[in-house]
């Protein structure tokens, strides 16, 4: 088997960038929106996120063999966000905005009935260790499956859906409390 | 009741329900991402255009038809969204800016190729 995928002239590199950039835009908004909590640090988590992805396309390509690019991306998100609050030494201070992420996809009756409930599930997620937290995040926000989220993590699968559970049971143990 | 779990897993994932990018952000991004593009080959420009005088990356000169045609069409995804009302001027600066660039890439090519031998 020849190497195709090594060393693709720029302007088809830079084509694949751009539909990855547009079909995971709002995965890698989503997964930042949560693990950081605020939409400033969001959008500068996001904006970052697709600068150093760029600069690693190619590499990232050569080295997927064909994998979806995904998992890398949020990967990258991850480092970024834990860059970010070591260099803040914080966690994250203030609650996630619920009423900004509830009205994005909810409809009117949903927001009066669960809104405390749903309340209280973003409030817990906050509580949990970062690792169980962003595996949520993935699984729950983004729809990632365990083998991605094992790939974004650097975690094997099995480890992947114990960390998963785990968070799920720590998590309903916190919101009914 | 067995459907605790699951009913629970369906309140976290209405709870962690996507979230839009603002549009300022994507106006931004797309915007950052295409100087990022531009200056990438602009910075590659000068060393490039020295090593073409080599005849050795005069290969290929088919090559430079199909990269130049991808290469009019891919750089500019991002920047065409932008500039959603293209005028016949700017279809002229394309061209031009396609050839450029099918020049810069089968050198690039080429390079790489004898690079690799």
């Amino acid at each position: 088997m020849s190497e195709q995928v090594s060393h693709k002239p720029k302007a088809q590199l830079d084509a694949e960038f751009s539909e990855l950039y547009r079909t995971h835009l709002r995965d890698v908004y989503s997964y930042a929106y949560y693990r950081v909590g605020d939409h400033h640090d969001a959008e500068d988590l996001t904006e970052q996120t697709f600068l150093q992805a760029y600069r690693h396309f190619e590499r990232a390509q050569r080295e997927s063999n064909g994998r979806p690019l995904r998992p890398w991306l949020i990967r990258i998100a991850h480092n970024l966000a834990a860059n970010l609050y070591r260099d803040r030494s914080r966690k994250p201070v203030a609650p996630i905005d619920d009423t900004t992420a509830l009205t994005a996809a909810h409809t009117t009756e949903q927001l009066v009935e669960g809104r405390d409930e749903l309340s209280r599930v973003l409030d817990g997620v906050q509580l949990l260790p970062d690792d169980r937290r962003e595996a949520l995040i993935m699984r729950f926000a983004l729809g990632m499956d365990n083998r991605e989220i094992a790939r974004a993590l650097g975690r094997s699968d099995g480890a992947t859906k114990v960390l998963i559970h785990r968070a799920i049971k720590q998590l309903e143990e916190i919101v009914h409390d | 009741m067995t459907e605790a779990v699951p009913n629970f897993e369906g309140l976290l994932r209405e709870a962690l329900a996507p979230v839009e990018p603002p549009a300022d952000l994507v106006e931004r991004l797309e915007s950052t991402l295409t100087s990022i593009t531009e200056l990438a080959a602009d910075e590659l420009e000068a060393w490039e255009l020295s090593a073409m005088r080599d005849p050795r990356n005069w290969v290929r000169p088919a090559t430079a038809l199909v990269v130049g045609g991808s290469a009019g069409a891919a750089l500019v995804l991002l920047r065409a969204r932008r500039r959603a009302h293209g005028s016949s001027l700017a279809g002229l600066d394309g061209v031009r800016d396609a050839a450029e660039r099918a020049l810069r890439d089968l050198e690039r090519e080429a390079r790489r190729l004898l690079g690799d031998r």
